[in-house]
């Protein structure tokens, strides 16, 4: 596993155009499979358009203390972008206007942002009640200075959303990096520990399961139930549900496709898996993704392809929920992986 | 260089059969579907079963299909090698049963 991002290592891939490219290319330029504009259109489902706003994502950066190898952000401890307390300050005013109920903070690890506690403390003043933060777990154990983040979280009320690969250590260090497995295990104890995930607590404590590798995950609830007899069994560990998300053929997970000779395979798989039920609830239809520098997208796929929303209004310093929320969704074959099977989200399945 | 009697890619083919005999192609897929539904035993526990069947009977698309379904489904590897063992001991006691016919009729020829 390489330890440094695509950005680091100049990596063609590391530039959206060419993964825009790889996507359009072969198969789906000579025909061989529908592109997913065509699927749509089938369907009757072209354009895709905005849902009423549910959801406001804010990346805070992509700076992270792990370098996953299935990472779409391409994010890593050398990706130095991270959110500015100006730009926060353009997000809090959104947030004072926005209809969207929940706030979703993610990364790299949004925690490593030295402005994130009192991002999430100003939010909650300015009226937001529902959040969210993606933690990766090991941030937690990382260093002292967030040893107390699990008390952090509990006193705003915070939904913790976590990454754990596979409930069995080498598959989860395999995909994360050599010891991640134990210290998430760690992670997961301190939030147990303070009520997250136990019953009646209030405090939830979801995990999220993507495939170590060139395959789509498969029955969630199943999933869910092996990882918590596991879980249990093993470490005396309790948490609220299990999302199974499919790795999109971006960034990190494109480049590991690729070298790996999977490109063909998978991309078929999630042809023929599309599900037109999928479509009609896929993220980009009810959450709105806001990258480290202020820039909205669709989501944070589309963020990390530089496709900036199809909007008069292409910045959150002028944000305008009204002109945003009129318009087409930018679409290209990664989109794919949302629609493959039950769907794919950041909570999970969708069909 | 000369094609292989196996393509991989063939395997994403397999629905063409139903091509040339359309009600008899029908009719096998709907069983296939049908019997790894999650029944008395578990889509799981089918999943394994099919893998080990797929080594005794040598199919190199099956040996793909399952050991991808296996890892979707979270199946482990140790798991899968006890299921292929499971099939191997199978099929080597079914040659080694064969050994007492061969002893029967070693001391039937023998005087
Ligand atoms: S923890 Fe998350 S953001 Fe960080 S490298 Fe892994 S997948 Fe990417
Ligand atoms: S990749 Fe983004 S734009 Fe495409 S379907 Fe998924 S959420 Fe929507």
């Amino acid at each position: 596993m390489s330890t440094k991002s695509l950005s680091a290592r100049n990596n063609e891939l590391s530039n959206p155009q060419k993964q825009l490219e790889y996507l359009s290319e072969g198969l789906f330029a000579d025909g061989e499979l529908p592109t997913f504009k065509h699927k749509l259109e089938k369907e009757d489902d072209f354009p895709l358009q905005p849902k009423p706003l549910e959801i406001l994502q804010i990346n805070l950066g992509y700076m992270c203390n792990q370098v996953c190898s299935h990472c779409h952000v391409d994010a890593g401890p050398d990706r130095k972008e991270i959110m500015t307390v100006e730009t926060m300050q353009h997000c809090l005013e959104a947030i004072k206007k926005t209809g969207a109920h929940t706030l979703d903070l993610t990364g790299g690890a949004p925690e490593m942002n030295p402005n994130f506690r009192w991002f999430v403390e100003e939010a909650s003043k300015a009226g937001i009640k529902d959040f969210i933060v993606r933690s990766n777990l090991t941030i937690i154990v990382a260093n002292k200075k967030y040893y107390d983040l699990p008390e952090f979280f509990k006193k705003h009320n915070v939904h913790v959303v976590s990454s754990l690969p596979f409930y069995k250590r080498e598959k989860t260090d395999k995909q994360r990096g050599e010891g991640v497995f134990d210290k998430s295990i760690q992670a997961l104890q301190m939030l147990n520990a303070v009520g997250y995930g136990k019953e009646g607590s209030g405090l939830k404590l979801d995990l999220v399961y993507n495939p170590s590798g060139a395959f789509l995950p498969k029955d969630q609830d199943a999933m869910e139930s092996d990882f918590k007899t596991a879980l249990k069994e093993d470490f005396d560990i309790d948490f609220n549900s299990l999302f199974a998300i499919t790795n999109l053929p971006i960034s990190r997970f494109l480049e590991y496709l690729i070298a790996s000779e999977n490109y063909e395979d998978y991309m078929y798989e999630l042809v023929n898996a599309y599900n037109p039920a999928a479509v009609q609830n896929v993220m980009c239809r009810n959450t709105l993704s806001v990258s480290w520098d202020g820039w909205l997208y669709d989501c944070d796929f589309n963020q990390m392809l530089e496709l900036k929303v199809n909007s008069s209004v292409k910045h959150i310093s002028n944000y305008d929920e009204d002109a945003i929320q009129n318009r087409n969704i930018i679409i290209s074959q990664h989109c794919y992986g949302c629609t493959a099977g039950a769907g794919s989200s950041c909570q999970g399945t969708v069909a | 260089m000369s094609k292989p009697y196996y393509d991989p890619s063939d395997l994403r083919k397999f629905g063409e059969i139903t091509e040339w005999s359309e009600e008899l192609g029908k009719k096998f897929f709907d069983y296939y579907g049908s019997v790894f539904e999650e029944g008395a035993l578990s889509a799981r526990e089918k999943s394994l079963i099919a893998l080990a069947v797929a080594h005794v009977v040598k199919c190199p698309y099956c040996i793909d299909a399952y050991t991808k379904d296996g890892l979707e489904r979270g199946i482990t590897k140790e798991e899968m090698m006890e299921a292929v063992h499971a099939g191997a001991a199978i099929e080597s006691g079914a040659t080694l049963v064969h050994g007492v016919q061969m002893m029967n009729k070693y001391k039937k020829l023998s005087m």
